[in-house]
């Protein structure tokens, strides 16, 4: 019984499992295809290409050094000066990966908030009003309202609609990182990209950046990477697991937590490593 | 009972770690006390010597401050020494602003190209060579500037060449490095999440540069420049040998003239102790250290300023 139990499993758990998405709900709107990333000679991702539906948020989960923040960070060619990242990285239908992409152009369409809160020394005001500034919005009227707008969508303006001035480094860590996260949509960015936007938060701000993750779905394609599997539970429809630079399993959130595909995946969700 | 009696003994007694503790203790003491005295008695020194004019030889402090000439062996006019120090300090203040002004934008330019552009060719080649600048001894620059600054100065602008442009062109060079080094750790002090989070709001390489990270480091930045400031209007021996040392109140900045520094050097030697001749030199030293004092304090009111952004 036992062993026949075991061997069953066997037979059913395959090496890898990664779906290809089919919503016409939520057409893929990011996908790579063959994307290498090598730090110096080093390969730190060679197996990692996955499809991105629009208006859902997607998790990447894995141990320690999976490669999962280096394709994230890949992703709007942050790693452009420390790693070769090879292949294609599809956006609508173009390739970002190439040389002749505008890469700061691209980036106001794939915007990103980092693991640690990291606001400007300037007022909220001026952190929000930052990149719309360089790009050449200097009305008042509309500067106001976009800040406005963006601190609303992440729930950040009925705490400091009255602080507007004061400096961002006065805020706490989880307001701190809800302000990244409204100067990052203040420029309306077609998608998201957080790496483990939570892991310097406690529990009650990770709530709320949780909660507020969720309503921005409606306007924003989101990625996400995360240590704390109950998140990715919680707030994805899809999620990818990254072990050893390959993605080993990638599928809706609820496959991935209730049946996974992959002996390592079900090993990993169930808490016996990483 | 008696375990915990002798658990107790042992923890008392002095270990050899705790001796070791206090001896440290006692040696770096040491070390802080005898600097400090030197200090104070270095002020002490030039203090009491250079109130010996205003005291003993009863000049008048504005005389001093405003007087515009500077002949102390023979008495004025007005029967009283002249010992106007104006041109001088006129001469190191003007000489030390524009060579900051000079410096610093080449300097902060420099710092960016080691620091953010390039920062492989920057460890490479350029932090070297600033490196090696700082360790020429300023005789050298002061004797380059004599054979070459001089010569075109006067080529170009007529006159001897000596004078405030020649001491500001060879103080640029002076000061560079050490602006130049200070200004790219002010710059390596500013944390890299505020570039990542500026390039990833999709701001180009020197938006990131410009509005990031040069502003996060103005307090580091100032404190370079007035640490070349510093430097510039203490040196001595390259400003002697290119300013012509002129004791007259500079009326073009290719017109010989002096600053502190160099009327202390080339004068110093000349004088009796105890005379006004000398006890004029040492007002003038007196002047210059109160101005290093000075910038001292400019640089810690803004690294306190810094601090609390």
């Amino acid at each position: 019984m036992f062993v026949n139990n075991d061997v069953k499993n066997a037979m059913a758990m395959e090496e890898r499992h990664v779906i290809k998405l089919s919503d016409p709900d939520h057409p893929v709107i990011l996908s790579t295809e063959d994307l290498h990333v090598y730090y110096g000679k080093k390969e730190a991702l060679f197996e990692g290409d996955l499809e991105f539906a629009s208006n859902q948020i997607s998790a990447l989960i894995g141990p320690s050094g999976s490669g999962k923040s280096t394709y994230l960070r890949s992703l709007n060619r942050m790693n452009d000066r420390i790693a070769t990242v090879t292949g294609k990285i599809m956006y609508r239908g173009v390739d970002i990966n190439q040389p002749s992409i505008d890469v700061y152009e691209m980036r106001r369409r794939v915007g990103m908030v980092f693991q640690r809160p990291n606001p400007f020394a300037k007022s909220i005001y001026d952190n929000i009003a930052f990149a719309l500034r360089l790009r050449g919005v200097t009305g008042k009227h509309k500067l106001d309202e976009i800040v406005e707008t963006s601190l609303k969508q992440a729930a950040l303006w009925d705490q400091v609609k009255d602080d507007l001035n004061k400096s961002a480094l006065a805020l706490s860590g989880g307001q701190a990182q809800r302000l990244c996260i409204a100067r990052a949509i203040a420029i309306k960015p077609d998608i998201l990209l957080l790496d483990e936007p939570a892991s310097a938060l406690d529990p009650v701000s990770t709530g709320q950046l949780e909660d507020t993750l969720l309503s921005l779905k409606e306007h924003y394609t989101i990625i996400i990477v995360t240590h704390n599997m109950q998140q990715a539970a919680r707030i994805s429809e899809y999620t990818a697991f990254f072990n050893q630079g390959r993605v080993l399993e990638y599928d809706t959130t609820s496959h991935i937590f209730t049946n996974p595909s992959v002996q390592v995946t079900s090993d990993y969700v169930s808490g016996n490593f990483g | 009972m008696k375990t915990t009696e002798q658990l107790e003994a042992k923890l008392k007694r002095r270990s050899k770690a705790a001796k070791l503790e206090i001896w440290g203790r006692l040696v770096s003491l040491t070390a802080l006390m005898l600097i400090v005295a030197v200090v104070v008695a270095i002020i002490g020194f030039v203090a009491s010597k250079g109130i010996a004019t205003f005291t003993s030889n009863h000049v008048s402090l504005w005389d001093f401050l405003s007087g515009k000439s500077w002949n102390p062996g023979v008495n004025g006019a007005n029967g009283k020494p002249e010992v106007g120090a104006l041109p001088m300090i006129v001469g190191s203040f003007l000489i030390t602003i524009l060579s900051a002004i000079v410096a610093t934008p080449f300097a902060i330019g420099t710092a960016v190209f080691m620091n953010e552009i390039s920062p492989n060719k920057g460890a490479k080649i350029l932090q070297p060579v600033t490196e090696l600048l700082v360790g020429i001894p300023s005789v050298v620059y002061g004797f380059i500037g004599l054979s070459v600054v001089v010569p075109t100065t006067r080529a170009i602008f007529g006159g001897s060449g000596f004078g405030i442009l020649s001491g500001t062109c060879v103080l640029f060079v002076m000061i560079l490095p050490t602006v130049t080094s200070m200004s790219a750790d002010a710059l390596r002090a500013v944390p890299r999440y505020y570039r990542e989070a500026s390039l990833a709001l999709g701001a180009t390489q020197w938006q990131t540069i410009y509005k990031v990270v040069l502003r996060a480091a103005t307090p580091g930045l100032m404190t370079a420049v007035v640490f070349g400031m510093a430097r510039a209007f203490g040196e001595a021996l390259a400003v002697q040998m290119v300013i012509g040392n002129a004791a007259l109140m500079p009326n073009s900045l290719v017109s010989p003239s002096s600053t502190l520094t160099s009327v202390l050097t080339t004068g110093i030697g000349n004088t009796v102790m105890g005379s006004l001749q000398n006890n004029a030199l040492w007002s003038l030293a007196l002047v210059l250290l109160f101005m290093s004092l000075v910038f001292n304090l400019i640089i810690r009111l803004i690294g306190r300023k810094g601090r609390l952004q």
